[in-house]
């Protein structure tokens, strides 16, 4: 970790008493899930990561509980310095507070992530599916969503799936 | 079979003004089957005569499950998915999934391998941007640009077939190098390819750059500031267009990108003419590093040594019995990945393509999240769009330059 952002970190510690973790060069800090507003205002009017590059959420279904982690990358484009934010979230209604008034871009990207993992935006603006299909049922990036898939048509079970096919002249 | 979803007005009664629901202000549907809306884009427009109250972008028509799939497959195998996201782009999006697959296990990158990457992402970003300019162009009725740019588009991807038999759907990266090295020809062709398009980057200038017409439709349209395109997350050219210098191969270079000399054309009008004036030059700029990147193309390996992922060459099967372990491991079971997470990011012709990868010990990624750069931009079209007419809609939509496969993934 460089000079710099080993004081953002330091401060992040002291205020959240978040979690630090580091992986070739990037680091990591976990944050309490009601306070994850709070703390990315203050890495973005702060420290000065004013843009959010990523968001997303990660599944750790069935191993882990609380089962989700709802990812924040953050890049500062005048320090260029990056860094994660990381909330753990769980429960049968899995539900954080929106970022979207801290970043704009959070506005798409939570809505991504209720459509994949069904995580929740408390007071969202605009709290729609944006990918799947409205009437979609389930969430597909869960790891209990199944792939699915469509089994190939052989010649020993043409007809079978012939049949099961749906045909244009119906 | 799933019903299409009629424009119902309780739908969105959160996003548009009160005037829609009294009906004072028309709503519109444009597309997603519009031949402006560059793919299968929806947008629902709110309108006060012909001025935009509202732009609601409704996405989603070309969503394949590209994340949940790569989960399914083994690291080498995910990368033929990276090639569909952003067709425009397949060889910046194998760049960005190679690299972090090398971040994440760890693994070094021949500089041969390094320099022909760096050649051939830039020879993609041109194609993208000719491709750009000629339908950004068509679509304000600019006809002629179009056959233009498509013609040197051609000699790109014959380039491309060239080093990997395929002209779009590549796959030509590999984690740990590139698919083998380039034909003799190779050289030949891309020295020839820069020399022309020097000139044909000036006549594409001569064409729009004074254009009155182009100018009256481009500049003051769709201003974006840097304040809001940050909020945005907005990146790439549309960025550079608003006033910043980030770019990604300048302040974090990756591949080497450090011992070229390049400029990062900037503007601070933040309007569509402004894009298109940071693009064009953009394109000179590729051409200066295809050029610094030929001639120092330096000799030696296209992949690494490291035998855990990258498989031996064919010649040493036949000889040694570890060779023939390490292929047959490497074709049966793929190469482990350590339990963690790492972000990668480059910056692909339309801004920060981004990777997400975690593994958790075994073959397969764990969670692979993909950072689209058009899908932040589009984010912003709401913003830019306000207060401005229809046709200028079509001009702020072509000078974002999206593509539906990176946003929909």
């Amino acid at each position: 970790m460089d000079h710099k952002l080993e004081l953002i970190v330091q401060s992040m510690q002291a205020e959240f008493g978040a979690r630090v973790e580091e992986f070739r060069g990037e680091t990591h800090i976990f944050v309490e899930a009601p306070r994850i507003v709070e703390a990315l205002t203050a890495l973005r009017d702060t420290h000065d990561f004013k843009l959010l590059s990523a968001m997303t959420a990660v599944d750790y279904w069935p191993q882990e509980s609380p089962r989700f982690h709802v990812v924040y990358q953050l890049t500062s484009v005048t320090k260029n310095a990056s860094i994660q934010a990381r909330v753990a979230v769980g429960g049968e209604q899995p539900e954080l507070p929106t970022a979207s008034g801290v970043f704009a871009s959070a506005n798409w990207r939570e809505r991504e992530v209720f459509d994949m993992f069904g995580i929740r935006f408390a007071g969202h603006p605009d709290p729609r599916r944006i990918l799947m299909p409205t009437d979609y049922e389930g969430h597909p990036l869960r790891k209990d969503h199944p792939l699915g898939y469509e089994e190939p048509q052989f010649t020993f079970n043409f007809d079978e799936i012939r049949l099961a096919k749906p045909s244009p002249k119906e | 079979m799933a019903q299409i979803e009629e424009a119902n007005i309780e739908t969105y009664k959160h996003l548009v003004s009160e005037r829609a629901l009294s009906g004072e202000t028309m709503l519109l549907n444009m597309g997603p089957q519009h031949p402006s809306t560059h793919g299968v884009l929806r947008l629902l427009l709110e309108l006060d005569g012909e001025t935009i109250i509202t732009c609601i972008p409704d996405i989603g028509y070309l969503h394949t499950g590209v994340e949940k799939n790569m989960e399914a497959k083994t690291y080498q195998k995910a990368e033929v998915m990276s090639d569909r996201l952003d067709y425009m782009n397949p060889i910046g999006n194998n760049l960005s999934y190679v690299m972090a697959v090398e971040k994440l296990v760890d693994l070094d990158v021949p500089p041969r391998a390094q320099a022909l990457r760096v050649i051939l992402t830039e020879l993609q970003r041109l194609n993208s941007h000719l491709v750009w300019i000629g339908t950004a162009s068509l679509d304000l009725a600019a006809q002629s640009m179009f056959l233009y740019s498509f013609r040197e588009r051609e000699d790109i991807l014959d380039i491309f077939e060239l080093v990997s038999g395929q002209r779009m759907m590549t796959t030509y990266f590999r984690p740990g190098g590139v698919w083998r090295d380039v034909p003799v020809e190779f050289e030949q062709a891309v020295r020839a390819f820069v020399h022309m398009l020097y000139k044909r980057v000036d006549e594409y200038e001569g064409l729009l750059t004074k254009n009155p017409l182009f100018i009256d439709r481009m500049a003051g349209i769709g201003k974006l500031s840097l304040a809001d395109a940050l909020s945005y997350g907005v990146t790439g050219p549309i960025l550079r267009a608003s006033g910043s210098d980030w770019d990604l191969r300048k302040k974090r270079p990756y591949m080497g990108y450090e011992q070229y000399d390049f400029s990062v054309p900037t503007h601070n009008a933040g309007d569509c003419y402004a894009r298109f004036l940071v693009r064009v030059q953009e394109m000179r700029e590729a051409l200066k590093i295809i050029e610094q990147a030929l001639n120092k193309l330096p000799l030696g390996p296209v992949h690494s040594n490291n035998r855990k992922f990258v498989p031996p060459p064919r010649a040493e099967i036949g000889v040694s019995m570890e060779a023939l372990i390490h292929h047959f491991k490497l074709w049966t079971e793929g190469f482990p990945a350590p339990k963690a997470s790492i972000y990668s990011a480059v910056e692909s012709p339309r801004g920060e393509l981004g990777v997400y990868l975690e593994g958790d010990g075994g073959p397969k990624p764990y969670r692979v999240h993909w950072r689209t750069p058009s899908f932040e931009n589009l984010g912003a079209l709401p913003l830019m769009t306000k207060g401005f007419l229809v046709a200028d809609l079509i001009a702020i939509i072509g000078s974002l330059d999206i593509v539906l496969g990176d946003i929909d993934r």
